[in-house]
């Protein structure tokens, strides 16, 4: 088995970009990848990408080229991103191959995801109903969070305005103004207790990445970031996931935690070990309980860690860097990339107004989705 | 109430005490709803108990895109998740309360409410 590393990373700016499809900015994302890794188009042995609303992505081949290279589509929801990742991956690590390239894009109408009951095997009256929605997930789960574990409304406002912030210093981030804690908090309320200013937005945006081989990192003298560790996992029984009319009495577990624990244990490391980390922030609720989830605290600890700055980019663990899904939109298919496009900024140290200090060496992702999978990449310099 | 429809048939029992209707598997946990297709064929009908306790909660703010097929005048509602002990946690909307009534583990009766003016649905409210 060869390691597997990241050479080269491409975002096209998330947010709204009219007379662009989401494809295009795939092929946009994947040029300013080659261009980074210092490697054409024609050298890709295999590529893995797809979108949730923006169509197939092998299409791109028609603008970077038609070189023959396998090109696997992939329609995987919110872990469209990671499963490409992981599959371009498995490729070089096998030894197979030397170079791959993984593609997220998406396009979305305005306005919250609608979903149809039947393509997740639900019954119609569950969506006729109004209640087959993931806004009301997100604040079903955080209220009984908070109430449980004692975290204030305040820090859920906490949470957006540091992702503003951070966004405000992101050139890729669709919203680059940062907004006052008593603004998000008094901004509409969208499903109590989580306000306008602390969702997320469906929006568009393109992410590409090169991987390559050890050897072919030597060959080309690349400023290259090692995937250490990186696990995908659906849902066990008994866990509270989105779209769901029951759940069981008994709580089974969740698949953030599975992942969570599955790519720590290949990377040989701790969550106490990572210097920075991109979490899933559907909604600002999102964030706080994935940052337990994913091992970082204990519940109910997030009210100190957001009083005290703990998750700023000068905190101890600097969580969502460039602004996460509440700063730059969720495109579907692009969002898991993003995650990592952002780590690997942050690993060579090219962040600029947002660069992590001292030289972080370790980056965790996790991205989470309908209706219940988690990926996970930790990458280490 | 009498005249209206019920949203979907087989959702819950008919009679004074109506109960919501989940399935039984052969090793005794409770699914609610019913499954569709080749998973309810092994199991038995399951009617709910009708009182339980408040798991969470949230209001709907904004109007949902379709499916969502409520009243053309569009007014927030309450919904939650309700544990009925030993049987299983059941989303639903909540009536016949505000916002700020409710709170964790708060005693919940089921009711069946008029979803628009020729459909019902079930709910469950605050236990009086």
């Amino acid at each position: 088995m060869s390691d597997v590393y990241i050479i080269g990373a491409g975002i096209h700016k998330f947010g709204r970009t009219e007379g662009l499809s989401g494809r295009d900015q795939g092929v946009f994302a994947m040029r300013q990848a080659l261009a980074d890794a210092g490697v054409e188009w024609s050298d890709i042995q295999a590529a893995y990408g797809g979108s949730m609303a923006a169509g197939k992505a092998d299409v791109m081949l028609n603008d970077l080229g038609l070189t023959g290279v396998p090109f696997v589509n992939v329609f995987n929801g919110c872990a469209t991103g990671g499963s490409s990742l992981a599959s371009a991956r498995y490729a070089i690590a096998s030894g197979e191959i030397d170079l791959a390239a993984a593609v997220g894009f998406d396009k979305h109408p305005r306005g919250a995801f609608a979903a149809q009951p039947s393509a997740y095997g639900l019954p119609e009256w569950y969506g006729q109903t109004g209640m087959m929605m993931t806004t009301q997930f997100f604040a079903l789960k955080i209220q009984r969070y908070m109430a449980q574990f004692g975290i204030s409304r305040t820090t859920l406002g906490r949470v957006a305005e540091k992702s503003f912030r951070n966004g405000s210093l992101a050139e890729h981030a669709w919203r680059r103004t940062p907004i006052a804690l008593e603004q998000i908090l008094e901004s509409p309320m969208i499903n109590d207790p989580l306000t306008k200013y602390m969702f997320c937005a469906p929006g568009e945006g393109g992410v590409a990445l090169i991987l390559a081989s050890e050897k072919k990192v030597r060959e080309l003298g690349a400023d290259a970031v090692k995937i250490s560790g990186l696990a995908v996992r659906s849902r066990p029984p008994g866990s509270f996931e989105v779209y769901a009319p029951g759940l069981d009495v008994e709580d089974g577990g969740k698949p953030t935690i599975m992942a969570s624990k599955a790519a720590f244990e290949m990377a040989g490391i701790g969550p106490e070990d990572i210097s920075v980390a991109q979490l899933q922030d559907t909604e600002s609720g999102a964030e706080i309980m994935h940052m337990s989830e994913n091992g970082f605290c204990k519940d109910g600890e997030q009210e100190q860690w957001l009083l005290e700055g703990r998750t700023e980019i000068t905190g101890t663990l600097p969580v969502n860097t460039d602004g996460g899904c509440i700063a730059c939109g969720e495109p579907i298919g692009a969002t898991g990339l993003r995650q990592i496009y952002e780590n690997t900024v942050q690993l060579r140290g090219r962040g600029g107004a947002r660069q992590v200090p001292n030289s972080p060496k370790t980056a965790y992702s996790h991205v989470y989705g309908a209706p219940g999978m988690s990926g996970i990449a930790i990458l280490e310099v | 109430m009498t005249n209206l429809t019920p949203i979907a048939e087989g959702l819950w029992t008919d009679g004074d005490a109506p109960q919501l209707i989940a399935g039984k598997r052969p090793d005794g946990k409770i699914v609610f709803p019913l499954p569709l297709g080749e998973a309810a064929k092994t199991m038995t009908l399951h009617p709910l108990a009708r009182e339980g306790i408040l798991w969470s909660w949230t209001r709907q703010d904004f109007k949902p895109k379709p499916p969502y097929d409520g009243p053309e005048e569009f007014k927030p509602f309450l919904v939650g998740y309700v544990e009925l002990p030993g049987e299983v946690i059941v989303e639903s909307h909540i009536v016949d309360a505000k916002l700020e009534d409710l709170s964790l583990g708060m005693p919940m009766e089921f009711v069946i409410i008029p979803f628009d003016d020729t459909r019902s649905t079930y709910a469950f409210r605050p236990k009086s």
